[in-house]
């Protein structure tokens, strides 16, 4: 394992060093790449067990998405599967429940987009501007818990406080919002908006941090300036604070966009039942189903395959758009 | 930062003013959910039936808890959860300091190669399904190492922890390597005790991760006695809500299940509320250890 793992590194690593002392031959340059590596077997030591966890753990399964293009079943082996081409991609284009868990996926994911990227932004904003230190802690200590909680904790705690007798029926009839309690986590078409907002209530606060550590950095003497201008805060928050995020924030939202399709499975898992079920599907509750539960492991590897697929696609794209913003300094 | 708003200038103490308001208003969308949740584990099931309360339960009882720690299943989960959050972290952070430590030399032969084929799992992974294969042929389904064996090493963690060994100053290393000390001796008894702050941090964020963890356990465990928390609750989420609409008259079962729901929810989680306050200090200054240090 470790000699073919260092073969092809040999020519790589080697040419570096090789480079000022002139061209040497490619039987000492390998000779010498050996020799160095036996020196250093004691740091060899500690990065190959990593090397050969990696090639177990990571590249087994990516040559294992080679199933997408055969036909699986449980008697066979990887290797001894036979070949089908692209049967399941076709299968796939026709598949009603497949597109509809697509846009189940596109629809909740958008809507994290469009509210759960700006808030982080806003809320870190407003926690900096606060001067009293204390309420600042206190707020940003609330503000991380949610984070923490697993998504079935949050899900059970959902359930309670949607039920009939639950927090928000109460909240709603004692301010005679609503005159009969209803379980709006059985009503499809409010589950877009569940997922979504309880998402940003546990996400938005953990969202603050890398912002509130960029901030911390700005230079307070721009503060000033703009104070002895007459400037007022919300001018000195649009023409110093949010420039200078600029680059963090485009970093954010790449990151974001190339993980649209990935939606959470663990939330979905929870939060789905059998009456919301139509919307509530997403892409990997789907490859989930699919594979785990109904044994066709080459359908849902390939339609998780095109789900990565579109999703590096996202990536780089979003990647040139933002550079583009950034006067094309690309931000990854 | 703080002297932004000179003394005096209504503006800015309008902006302060409406600033606080609207914390204020966050901050209790996030208490008083949760608060609600506490209260209502400790209340009785007659009370949780009729419901109408909001900060504190017309009955208060222990019975929730009663039946949630007279099932053995949750002294067994518990202790699942337990053992493999600490055996979890112990061996992923060394695992990932080794590693690291090796590939933060930046003269190590293969060195290019090795960073190269680790930053390729960042952003590829074979997904689900040819995962779950491999974990089946690899004979770990329904064992406990599949929570420790698979969560080994993680590259992300080891670019950050090779980032904090190469700010250790090369003098000590040099000193140690004149007393005659290997690398191996070097990173155990140098680098490991001078890295604990990054280590910590690390060690927080995957013990978390593995506390909350239950797609392993629903993707490659069937042997309930191998259930941890997270996966015994969820079972009971998905348990209470098909009876709950198959019975969706009977008052009585959605109440007692819904009890017992709570209570576990809350044993579930205290152990990351206790320690949260004091990891807190540690998380955000290492959530800027992958940063450029300055």
């Amino acid at each position: 394992m470790a000699k073919t793992a260092e073969a092809p590194s040999a020519t790589p690593a080697g040419t570096g060093a090789v480079l000022s002392s002139g061209k040497k031959p490619m039987g000492r340059r390998v000779k010498e790449f050996f020799v160095d590596f036996g020196r250093q077997w004691e740091l060899q030591s500690m990065i190959l067990p990593g090397v050969v966890f990696m090639f177990i753990f990571c590249y087994i399964p990516i040559y294992g998405l080679t199933i997408a293009f055969k036909s699986y079943t449980v008697i066979d082996t990887i290797d001894s599967a036979p070949w089908v081409g692209m049967d399941n991609f076709k299968i796939i284009m026709s598949d009603k429940y497949f597109w509809d868990s697509v846009v189940n996926t596109l629809g909740i994911s958008f809507l994290k987009l469009a509210i759960g990227f700006v808030i982080p932004i806003i809320l870190a904003i407003m926690i900096y501007e606060v001067s009293f230190g204390r309420f600042k802690k206190f707020v940003q200590t609330v503000s991380y818990l949610p984070h923490f909680l697993s998504w079935i904790v949050l899900g059970g705690m959902l359930i309670t406080w949607f039920s009939t007798t639950g927090l928000f029926n109460q909240l709603l009839l004692s301010l005679g919002l609503i005159s009969q309690p209803s379980n709006i986590m059985l009503d499809p078409n409010k589950y877009w908006w569940i997922a979504t907002l309880s998402d940003i209530w546990k996400e938005a606060g953990w969202g603050t941090i890398l912002y509130l550590a960029i901030m911390a950095k700005i230079d307070p003497t721009y503060y000033e300036a703009a104070k002895i201008d007459g400037a007022s805060r919300l001018r000195q928050i649009w023409n110093i604070t949010i420039p200078n995020m600029k680059m963090i924030i485009s970093l954010n939202l790449i990151l974001t966009v190339s993980g649209l399709l990935g939606s959470n499975l663990d939330q979905t898992l929870v939060l789905m039942n059998s009456q919301n079920r139509e919307k509530a599907e997403v892409i990997n509750s789907y490859v989930y189903r699919m594979g785990m539960t109904q044994g066709d492991f080459s359908y849902a590897t390939a339609v998780g395959l095109g789900v990565s697929i579109v999703s590096v696609i996202l990536l780089v794209t979003a990647n040139k758009v933002t550079s583009k913003l950034n006067d094309n300094q690309s931000v990854l | 930062m703080n002297s932004k708003a000179a003394k005096g200038d209504w503006d800015s103490r309008i902006f302060d003013a409406i600033n606080i308001a609207l914390l204020v208003v966050f901050t209790l969308i996030i208490v008083v959910p949760l608060w609600n949740v506490l209260v209502s584990s400790f209340s009785s099931g007659r009370a949780l039936a009729e419901g109408g309360f909001i900060f504190w339960p017309t009955e208060l009882s222990l019975e929730n808890y009663q039946a949630v720690f007279r099932d053995d299943g949750i002294w067994q989960a518990f202790f699942i959860s337990v053992a493999k959050t600490l055996i979890g972290v112990i061996t992923h952070v060394f695992f990932c300091a080794m590693v690291g430590y090796g590939l933060s030399k930046r003269y190590v032969r293969g060195r290019k190669f090795y960073v190269t084929m680790g930053v390729i799992t960042m952003f590829f992974s074979g997904g689900m399904i040819p995962t779950y294969l491999l974990i089946k042929d690899l004979g770990m389904l329904n064992s406990f190492w599949v929570y420790i064996i698979p969560a080994l090493l993680s590259f992300y963690d080891v670019i950050i922890l090779m980032n904090f060994f190469r700010n250790v100053p090369d003098s000590l290393e040099e000193s140690a390597k004149i007393d005659g000390g290997g690398d191996w001796r070097i990173f155990l008894s140098i680098f490991i005790p001078l890295s604990m702050p990054a280590m910590a941090t690390i060690a927080l964020f995957n013990g978390v991760g593995q506390w909350n963890d239950f797609m392993t356990t629903k993707l490659y465990i069937t042997d309930q006695s191998l259930y941890p928390l997270q996966m015994m609750l969820y079972e009971i989420i998905v348990q209470s809500q098909t009876q709950s609409m198959q019975n969706a008259g009977s008052v009585v079962i959605e109440t007692t299940t819904k009890g017992v729901q709570l209570a576990t929810i809350v044993v579930t989680t205290l152990p990351i509320v206790v320690i949260y306050p004091i990891l807190q200090r540690y998380f955000i200054s290492g959530m800027m250890l992958g940063a450029v240090k300055e």
